[in-house]
């Protein structure tokens, strides 16, 4: 029999880190050993480059791109808000939303920052990708306008006491 | 301190109404579907490559295992590697909306404490950097490609091939272990209380059927404004953001789509002179030299093709006209029999200046070195004054400004 600790001071077992299910375990052992015979081949060349790719891919994702679109949109709804608009939320969001994520796509050739590779190489004149971008966002913010305002017209035509007969 | 709703490591600093399991399953299994397309349409272009047949074609030497599903790449049908790739690019642009609304939806769990529950937490977790690195790596570096933003560490061909296997190894792992869960949400059969679910949600400003919509409609504009490019014909205008999309480079028989255009590729008028280009065929019976004018007096035969490139973009079928890649074989003692052929162009520098064709390529009988196409001589850009047409095979293969052949078994 162990020597017992005082009634009242219980005895703290040592912390271990549990292992977690044996199964589990085999799965993602099975998945490195992949990810390590490919990866191998993937440093081969400019390592430092590429695990910064990769890297940098999830953090640049995870602490900028999606706080600042965070932030954006909280901006829109404050904004809004703040100016006795809430019920336009939407209808900024939703073209802004589109719209971004085509610049986000698209932005090298809509930014013209390949215009002079793109022409050598295809023959295309790289003039068109930013006027086509902002039509399309025109688009969809004037679609969204005249969405706003069909609904308001609706809203005010069904609130309007029945003509008499 | 731990719950203090100012940093993210607190539940309760993430507080869109939004986040869920069901919401979070419900693009976890649009993208085990389409990034399951997109691994296996990858893998087919590789193949296209015949990455097997020389060094030439294969960017990729050290494969090893990962090349065990490689086949002689088939020139039926014509269109083949036209849908391939052109599900592979669209498919990808079109999921970007799903993958951002799918990491957006768990990104509290970056945060979570304690870092680890168990060793195999741990080790999960390490895999969800490769399968977010990695995923995103895979996206950025074919988004970049196909706009000709060469930035990336290295060569596309590798980089983008071995990022697929180390991407796909997580994602295998992630499915595994999160497809049952996924499957219970949809169907609302989860019991068990969700993490992703916010402590203190905000009022809601949109439904989360809503949301879908809208990541819905994100993927509908991107492929809308996409999938003109290998369509082609009418439907390249609709493309208008697309880089093959909205127009053709010029007008006449020559105006379809260039992939690298003569002055790109360093060809000059004076290489591809009448008195200057000889095209050279080497086989068993020895070399022989053939003006243009003198190929112009071979049998000339016609096939209908299209051009297809790794990028995505294509051609409707070109009525392209010249003398059969397996009469040339027949000219160097390969009579009914070609056998494989290296081609090799007057292009000085560049990936697949030189490029391998199977002998099942060669023997095709669509498969030309053509002179002509739509029945005018063939533009520079288009690969004056001879240029290789295979059925199936990706863009690059279909070398232009040919200067050599030489047949034999690589």
């Amino acid at each position: 029999m162990p020597h017992r600790l005082p009634l009242g001071v219980p005895r703290r077992p040592l912390r271990r880190v549990p292992l977690g299910s044996p199964l589990q375990l085999l799965l993602l052992a099975c998945s490195f050993a992949l990810a390590a015979y490919a990866g191998i081949r993937l440093l081969a060349g400019d390592w430092f480059g590429v695990a910064l790719w990769i890297v940098g891919a999830a953090l640049l994702h995870d602490l900028v791109l999606l706080p600042l679109y965070t932030v954006a949109d909280q901006a829109v709804q404050r904004g809004l808000g703040a100016a006795g608009r809430r019920g336009w939320t939407l209808y900024v969001r939703v073209p802004a939303m589109l719209s971004g994520l085509l610049l986000l796509v698209w932005f090298p050739l809509i930014s013209g920052l390949v215009d002079q590779p793109y022409r050598s190489a295809t023959g295309l004149s790289p003039d068109g990708f930013l006027t086509r971008w902002l039509l399309i966002s025109a688009v969809l913010f004037g679609g969204s306008a005249l969405l706003l305002v069909l609904g308001r017209l609706r809203r005010a035509a069904k609130q309007r006491p029945p003509a008499p007969h | 301190m731990r719950d203090h709703p100012r940093l993210p490591t607190s539940p309760g600093f993430w507080r869109s109404p939004l986040r869920g399991p069901w919401f979070t399953s419900v693009l976890g299994l649009v993208l085990l579907v389409g990034i399951t397309v997109l691994f296996v349409t990858g893998l087919v272009s590789y193949a296209a490559y015949n990455p097997g047949l020389a060094p030439v074609n294969d960017q990729t030497p050290d494969k090893g295992i990962l090349g065990f599903y490689l086949f002689a790449w088939p020139t039926d049908p014509v269109w083949l590697y036209r849908l391939t790739q052109g599900v592979h690019v669209t498919l990808g642009i079109t999921l970007i909306p799903v993958l951002l609304a799918k990491l957006w939806s768990v990104v509290p769990r970056l945060f979570t404490l304690p870092p680890a529950r168990s060793v195999t937490h741990a080790l999960e977790r390490v895999s969800l950097l490769l399968l977010v690195g990695g995923g995103l790596f895979e996206f950025t570096t074919g988004v970049l490609n196909v706009q000709l933003d060469y930035v990336f560490p290295g060569s596309f061909y590798p980089l983008h091939f071995y990022g697929a296997w180390v991407f796909f190894a997580a994602f295998l792992a992630h499915a595994a272990l999160k497809t049952p869960t996924a499957l219970r949400a949809v169907r609302g059969r989860l019991r068990e209380p969700s993490d992703l679910v916010s402590p203190r949600p905000a009022p809601p400003t949109v439904s989360r059927r809503g949301a879908l919509w809208l990541v819905g409609g994100g993927s509908l504009l991107l492929f809308l404004t996409t999938v003109g490019q290998s369509l082609g014909g009418p439907f390249r205008r609709t493309a208008l953001l697309a880089p093959h999309g909205a127009a053709d480079p010029g007008g006449g028989p020559n105006g379809f789509q260039i992939n690298k255009t003569a002055a790109y590729a360093g060809i000059t008028p004076a290489d591809t002179h009448e008195d200057a280009w000889r095209l050279v065929v080497t086989g068993r019976t020895g070399t022989v030299r053939l003006s243009r004018a003198q190929l112009l007096r071979m049998p000339q035969y016609s096939a209908s093709l299209p051009i297809a490139c790794v990028e995505g973009w294509s051609t409707a079928d070109q009525w392209w006209r010249g003398v059969r890649l397996r009469d040339l074989a027949a000219l160097v003692g390969y009579d009914g029999d070609p056998p494989d052929v290296f081609v090799e162009s007057l292009q000085r520098h560049g990936a697949f200046r030189r490029a391998a064709l199977r002998a099942n390529q060669a023997a095709d009988e669509r498969s030309l070195l053509a002179l002509a196409v739509n029945g005018e001589e063939l533009s520079p850009d288009h690969g004056h004054p001879a240029r290789i047409i295979v059925p199936a095979a990706p863009g690059v293969l279909n070398t232009k400004w040919v200067a050599r052949l030489t047949f034999g078994d690589l």
